[in-house]
C-alpha cells in the first residue's frame, strides 16, 4: 500500500462510486418518468432533482468553510475534496436532468449556466491539482524555489567576480543584464511566464528576453577576443548560461504555480454568482408561476 | 600558610550564593571563591532580559538571598543585593586548582598560587565548566573575552570571533551589523555548526560582511601601547603569518567539562558516563568527608533546588537538626503506605523491601521519590495496558501483580520485585499488561530519574540488563519456557552498543548470533554492483541475523545501526540447546527468517533501477524517528494548509515548515518533529516538561516550560522553535464577506494572551485534538501523510 494517496483516489475512489449511482438513478428515472407534460423544471421529478441540485450546490459550496475548519470538523479535508470533485461532476447531470433540456435567455438559464462554469473551472481545477506538482517537482529536480534562487544569486555573485577582470564592454552587459533581470510581475506576467528582462546595450535598453540578447552579445565578442581574455569569456559564457537555464526553470515553476492557484479566482467568485441566481430562480419560480 | 575558615564555598551560582549568604547570616566564618570576575556565571550568559523560571513552583525556597521568576538583571540585582545585605565575604578571579588535606584542615590551592584553609567545602561549581581559553601568551589581555551579553553594544569595532560552532557564528553575524569582524576557524569548514548557522555564516562570508580565516590558529595577542587599536591578534594561517589589529578579541571555543578538576580534588565517580553524578551522602557530602556537592554537579539543575541544598549544607555542617525543603512534599507522597512511621523511616523501609534500590544512597533515593509515584491499585486495576507509550520504571512495595504477556502466558510478581524495565530501556512500547493483584503498593519512577540513577549506580543497571536479557528471550522466544530454564542463554548473552552508522555485521560474515535491538535501530542493506542498498529497516523489540542460528552461517546482508543502538545478541551454541528443548520454537524462528528473505526480494526488486529511497530516508535520520510527516510532492499544490492548520490549532504559531527539508524523488521530509524513538530534546529539560506518551507515543511540551531552550538546542532536526504563546482567532465570516481581520490559520490572525517569555514549541501530533493531527486532516490533496519508519518499505511500491 502505497503511503499517500490523492484525493481522486481517496477511500478506494468511493466518491466516485457514489457519483456515478446517482448520475445513473436520475438519468433512470428521468428515462422511465412519465410527467404529463414535457419534462422541465416543474414536474415532480423536475422539483426533486432540482432540490437536489440546490442543496447538493450549498453542500459543495460549504467546502470553502469546511477546509478551514482546522480544529474541529467531522471527516478529513481530503475526503471532503474527494466528495466535492465527484458529486460537483454528478451535479452536471442532475442539474441538466432538472431542466428537461428547456433552455432560453432568462434567470433559469443564468444558474444553469454560471453553473456549468463552476463545473468546468472545478474540472481545470483537478487536472491542475493533478498534473503540475508532479511537473514542478520534475523541473526544480526536487530543489525547492528558493534553493533555485539562491543559486541564481550565487552565480549572480560569481559572475561579477570574473566580470572584475573582463573588459569593460562585458563587464557593463552583465551588470546590466543581472540588475534588469525580471521575474514573475504581475498576476498576468506570472500565469503566462512572461519575460521582462531587458539590457542596456550602448546606451540603449533593449529586450533581453531568456537573456538572449546578452547571450548573443557575449558570443558575439567571443569571436574577437583571444589567449587568457577568451578564455576568460568562455567561463563566463558556461556561466551566463546555467543563469539562463535557472532562470527558465523560475518562470516556469512561478507558471504552474499560478495557474494551480489562477482558477480558483474564477472558481469562488462564479460561485457566489451561482448562489445569488440560484436564489432568484428559486425565488422567480415560486412567486411567478 | 593563607587565610583560615570555617566554611570554604566554591563557585558562586545559585547554590554557592545561598550557601555562603546562610554561613554570614549565622556568623560562620566563611569565604566564597568565584573564578570569573561576577557571580552567577551561568545565568550571566543569558541574554538580556531573558525570563528566568522558579520551577518547581511547589518547592518552597529556604535562603537568605531573595529568589523568583523574573528577568535576568532583576535576578542579578536580587542576589547582589543579597550578598551585600549579608555582607557575604567573597573573593572574584579566584580560581581553585587543587585541594588537598582532610574534614577540619582542607588546604585550597588558587591558580594564582595563594592557598587558603578551610574545615568544610561546599562544592557548587555547576556542569558548564570554565571557557576554554584560546591557549596563547598574552590570552588574558583585557580586550579578550569569552562571552558576549550584547552584540549591539559595541560599535565600529574590530572584532576577531575564535571559533566555529553556532555560539561563534552568532556571534559573528550579530557583530557584523556594525563592526569589521573576522571570524578564526581552526578547520577549513564549519563542522560543528548548526545547518541553520552554517548557511548563515557562509552567506556573510559570501556578501563579505564577515571575513574568514580557515585553517587557523591564533599564536598571540600582543597589547599596543599607541596604536590606533588596543591589540594586534597574530595568527598562523595556512599561508603564513597575519597580524590583525583589534579592538576586541572574542573567544567562543566551548567549555572544559568540571569533571576533571573535581576528581583531581578525589571525589570519585560511579562510571565514565558523562553524566554520572558523584555519590552524595543524604546530607550532600561527597566520598571525601567535609566536601559537600551541591547544585548541578550533585544532579540538581534547577536554581531553587540549588539554593535550597546550599543553606542545609550550612545547617548541617553547624549540626542544626533541618530537615530537607522537600520534606513535606515526600510526605504527601509516601506517608499514606503507613501514616504511622516517619517519612525517613518509610522511605528506609522501601530501600530494604525493594533489592533493586537497595545500592542507592539515601540521597539519590530521596530524590527517586521526590519524582516517582507511590500507587495503592485496587485488586484487578490496569496498571498499564500492553502497547501503551508509557516508559515509567514500577517497583513492588507489597502485594503482587499480574504480568499478561500474551493470552496464555501470565506470571505473578511479588514485593521487591520490579516490572515496566522493558519500555525503559528499550523506549518503546509496553510489552505486557500488568493487572494489580491484593494488598498491591507500587511505586512509579519516572524514564528520566531511572536513566539518571542507572548512569549513576551501576548495580541498578546491571540488575535491570540482566533481567531484561531473560525477559526478552522469554517473550520474544520461547513465551512458555519458565525464566529458570532460559539462565544458560540469557548468561551468554551480550549487550553491545553501536555508534550511528556502525556495522553490527556485514554480508559475508560468518554469523554465530542472532541480534535483538533492544533501542535504536537498524538497517539490512545488500552489495549491488559495488554499492549499498538498503533493502528494510528494522525497529527497536525486532531481531536481525536470525538465518545464523537455523545453521546458515554465512551473513546474507550488511545490518548496520541506523541510529545509536543497542542490541543483545544471543549466542548461537546456546540458542541452538534451547531450540532442541522448546517445541516449536526452531519452526517459529524460521518462520521469521522466511519472511525476511520475502521482504527482502521485493524490496530488491523496486531498488534494481537505483531507487534508494529508503537509504535516503535513514540517511535523513528517520531511522530514530517514529512517525514522520512525509508530503507526496506529486500530489502537494503548496497550499500551506498543513501549516495553517498546525497554527490554528497550536496557539498560532505553526511547529512544522512544509516548505523547508529535502526531497528525494516525490518524497519530501518537511520540518516537522518526528517524535524520536529515543528523543535528543528529552535529555536536558530542568523542569522535565518534554514528556512522551498517550497512544501515539507523541513528545510534547507541558506547561511547565521554563523557555530554556535546551531542547531546541538538542534537537538535530531543528523541529523545536522559542515562541510567545498566543490564542488564535477565528473571523471565518467576516473575513470572508467583509475582508475583515486576518485570514483564518495565518501567524497574524494570533494575538498574544499575555505571557511574556518565550516558551519551546514543537509538534504534539495533535495530541488533544479528535481525528488525529491537524496538518494531515487539513491537506486537500492527500499529499501529507504521516508515517511510521516500519512502513518506509511500503513508500517504494
Amino acid at each position: 500500500m502505497a503511503m499517500h494517496t490523492s484525493f481522486l483516489t481517496h477511500a478506494k475512489g468511493r466518491y466516485l462510486w457514489i457519483a456515478v449511482l446517482v448520475a445513473i438513478l436520475s438519468s433512470l428515472a428521468f428515462i422511465f418518468d412519465e410527467p404529463t407534460e414535457p419534462p422541465n423544471g416543474g414536474t415532480p421529478l423536475g422539483y426533486t432533482l432540482g432540490t437536489i441540485g440546490a442543496i447538493m450546490i450549498l453542500w459543495l459550496a460549504y467546502l470553502g468553510r469546511r477546509k478551514r475548519n482546522f480544529v474541529k470538523g467531522w471527516g478529513t479535508t481530503v475526503g471532503w475534496v474527494s466528495a466535492h470533485v465527484y458529486l460537483g461532476c454528478a451535479l452536471l447531470v442532475i442539474a441538466t436532468l432538472h431542466t428537461g433540456f428547456q433552455f432560453g435567455w432568462n434567470i433559469h438559464t443564468l444558474a444553469y449556466v454560471l453553473m456549468v462554469c463552476v463545473i468546468l473551472s472545478g474540472i481545470f481545477g483537478v487536472v491542475a491539482y493533478r498534473t503540475y506538482p508532479g511537473a514542478r517537482n520534475e523541473l526544480k529536480k526536487t530543489k525547492s524555489l528558493d534553493d533555485i534562487f539562491l543559486q541564481v544569486e550565487e552565480v549572480d555573485a560569481q559572475l561579477l567576480r570574473m566580470a572584475s577582470d573582463a573588459p569593460e564592454d562585458i563587464r557593463n552587459i552583465l551588470n546590466s543584464a543581472i540588475e534588469r533581470t525580471v521575474v514573475g510581475g504581475g498576476f498576468l506576467d506570472q500565469v503566462r511566464a512572461r519575460d521582462n528582462s531587458v539590457v542596456e546595450l550602448n546606451g540603449r535598453v533593449e529586450s533581453n528576453k531568456q537573456q538572449q540578447r546578452a547571450l548573443d552579445y557575449l558570443l558575439g565578442r567571443a569571436r574577437e577576443l583571444q589567449g587568457d581574455q577568451l578564455k576568460l569569456l568562455h567561463d563566463i559564457i558556461r556561466i551566463f548560461n546555467t543563469r539562463k537555464r535557472l532562470l527558465s526553470i523560475i518562470r516556469d515553476d512561478i507558471r504552474m504555480h499560478a495557474v494551480t492557484s489562477v482558477w480558483l479566482l474564477f472558481h469562488i467568485p462564479i460561485t457566489f454568482a451561482l448562489i445569488a441566481s440560484l436564489i432568484a430562480h428559486v425565488f422567480a419560480v415560486f412567486v411567478y408561476w | 600558610m593563607g587565610e583560615s575558615y570555617k566554611i570554604v564555598v566554591i563557585g558562586a551560582g545559585p547554590g554557592g550564593l545561598s550557601a555562603a549568604a546562610r554561613a554570614a547570616e549565622s556568623n560562620v566564618s566563611h569565604v566564597l571563591l568565584e573564578s570569573s570576575p561576577k557571580i552567577a556565571n551561568t545565568i550571566q550568559s543569558y541574554q538580556k532580559g531573558k525570563h528566568v523560571m522558579a520551577e518547581p513552583g511547589i518547592l518552597p525556597l529556604r535562603s537568605p538571598i531573595e529568589f523568583e521568576a523574573g528577568t535576568r538583571e532583576a535576578i542579578l540585582e536580587a542576589w547582589h543585593k543579597g550578598i551585600l545585605d549579608q555582607s557575604v565575604n567573597i573573593q572574584y578571579s579566584a580560581e581553585v586548582s587543587a585541594i588537598t588535606g582532610e574534614k577540619g584542615d582542607f588546604s585550597i590551592t588558587l591558580s594564582n598560587g595563594e592557598t587558603i584553609q578551610g574545615e568544610h567545602i561546599i562544592l557548587g561549581i555547576g556542569m558548564q565548566g570554565n571557557p576554554r581559553q584560546l591557549g596563547v601568551p598574552g590570552e588574558n589581555a583585557p580586550f579578550v573575552q569569552y562571552q558576549l551579553d550584547d552584540p549591539d553594544e559595541y560599535k565600529d569595532e574590530t572584532i576577531v570571533v575564535v571559533g566555529a560552532g553556532d555560539a561563534a557564528i552568532e556571534n559573528a553575524v550579530a557583530l557584523a551589523k556594525h563592526n569589521k569582524v573576522y571570524i578564526v576557524n581552526r578547520r577549513d569548514e564549519f563542522a560543528r555548526a548548526k545547518e541553520g548557522n552554517l548557511n548563515l555564516i557562509l552567506a556573510n562570508i559570501d556578501s563579505g560582511d564577515v571575513e574568514c580565516f580557515y585553517g587557523t590558529n591564533p599564536s598571540a595577542v600582543e597589547m599596543t601601547e599607541d596604536g590606533e587599536t588596543p591589540g594586534i591578534f597574530k595568527l598562523s594561517t595556512p599561508t603564513g603569518e597575519a597580524d590583525v589589529p583589534v579592538h576586541r578579541i572574542i573567544a567562543r571555543l566551548g567549555a572544559i567539562p568540571p569533571r576533571g578538576l573535581v576528581e583531581s580534588f578525589g571525589i570519585e565517580f560511579p562510571n565514565d558516563d558523562p553524566n554520572s553524578i558523584p555519590a552524595l551522602s543524604s546530607q550532600y557530602e561527597s566520598n571525601i568527608p567535609g566536601i559537600y556537592i551541591i547544585g548541578a554537579l550533585g544532579g540538581y539543575p534547577l536554581i531553587k533546588q540549588a539554593m535550597n541544598q546550599g543553606y542545609e549544607v550550612v545547617e548541617y555542617i553547624e549540626e542544626r537538626d533541618v530537615r530537607p525543603a522537600d520534606h513535606d512534599l515526600i510526605a504527601a507522597k509516601v506517608s499514606k503506605v503507613n501514616p504511622a512511621l516517619d517519612v525517613d523511616d518509610i522511605l528506609h523501609e522501601m530501600q530494604e523491601r525493594i533489592p533493586v534500590f537497595s545500592d542507592v544512597n539515601a540521597l539519590q533515593f530521596r530524590e527517586l521519590m521526590l519524582e516517582s509515584d507511590v500507587h495503592m491499585p485496587k485488586k484487578g486495576e490496569v496498571i498499564f495496558a500492553k502497547n501503551d507509550y508509557t516508559n515509567s520504571f514500577y517497583t513492588i512495595f507489597s502485594g503482587d501483580v499480574d504480568i499478561e504477556i500474551n493470552e496464555s502466558l501470565t506470571v505473578a510478581s511479588g514485593q521487591g520485585n520490579f516490572f515496566g524495565e522493558m519500555s525503559l530501556l528499550s523506549g518503546r512500547r509496553r510489552s505486557a499488561t500488568v493487572v494489580a493483584g491484593d494488598d498491591c503498593i507500587v511505586i512509579e519512577t519516572p524514564r528520566r530519574t531511572m536513566n539518571k540513577l542507572r548512569a549513576s549506580v551501576e548495580a541498578v543497571q546491571r540488575v535491570l540488563d540482566k533481567t531484561f536479557i531473560v525477559r526478552t528471550i522469554q517473550q520474544k522466544f520461547a513465551p512458555n519456557t519458565p525464566l529458570v530454564a532460559l539462565e544458560p542463554v540469557a548468561e551468554k548473552t551480550q549487550i553491545n552498543q553501536y555508534a550511528p552508522n556502525e556495522v553490527i555485521f556485514s554480508q559475508g560474515d560468518e554469523g554465530d548470533s542472532l541480534h535483538f535491538i533492544r533501542s535504536g535501530s537498524v538497517t539490512v542493506s545488500i552489495d549491488v554492483d559495488g554499492h549499498e542498498v538498503v533493502m528494510s529497516y528494522v525497529p527497536a523489540n525486532q531481531s536481525v541475523g536470525e538465518m545464523a542460528l537455523l545453521g546458515n552461517t554465512v551473513r546474507s546482508a550488511t545490518v548496520r545501526a541506523a541510529v545509536k543502538t543497542e542490541t543483545l545478541s544471543i549466542d548461537g551454541e546456546s540458542f541452538n540447546t534451547l531450540m532442541d528443548s522448546v517445541d516449536g520454537l526452531r519452526e517459529s524462528m524460521q518462520k521469521m527468517a522466511d519472511e525476511r528473505s520475502r521482504q527482502n526480494v521485493s524490496t530488491q526488486e523496486s531498488t534494481e533501477d537505483g531507487d534508494d529511497l529508503l537509504g535516503f530516508l535513514i540517511g535523513q535520520g528517520l531511522g530514530e524517528a517514529t512517525d514522520v510527516l512525509l508530503i507526496d510532492e506529486n500530489l502537494c499544490v503548496a497550499c500551506d494548509f498543513c501549516e495553517q492548520a498546525c497554527a490554528a490549532t497550536h496557539n498560532g504559531t505553526s511547529r512544522l515548515n512544509r516548505k523547508a527539508g529535502p526531497t528525494y524523488a516525490s518524497i519530501h521530509i518537511p520540518t516537522s518533529c518526528r517524535h524520536c524513538e529515543d528523543p535528543s530534546c528529552m535529555k536536558d529539560c530542568p523542569p522535565d516538561a518534554i514528556q512522551r506518551g498517550g497512544v501515539g507515543g507523541e513528545v510534547y511540551i507541558g506547561d511547565n516550560c521554563i523557555g530554556c531552550g535546551n531542547c531546541q538546542q538538542n534537537c538535530p532536526y531543528g523541529v523545536i522553535q522559542m515562541a510567545y504563546r498566543t490564542e488564535a482567532s477565528d473571523n471565518f465570516w467576516r473575513w470572508l464577506l467583509f475582508g475583515w481581520g486576518e485570514k483564518p490559520g495565518s501567524k497574524a490572525a494570533a494575538k498574544s494572551d499575555g505571557d511574556t517569555i518565550k516558551r519551546a514549541v514543537k509538534c504534539d501530533m495533535c495530541i488533544d485534538q479528535n481525528g488525529g493531527p491537524a496538518c494531515v486532516r487539513a491537506c486537500p490533496t492527500g499529499a501529507a501523510a504521516r508515517v511510521s519508519p516500519e512502513d518506509f518499505v511500503n513508500l517504494m511500491s
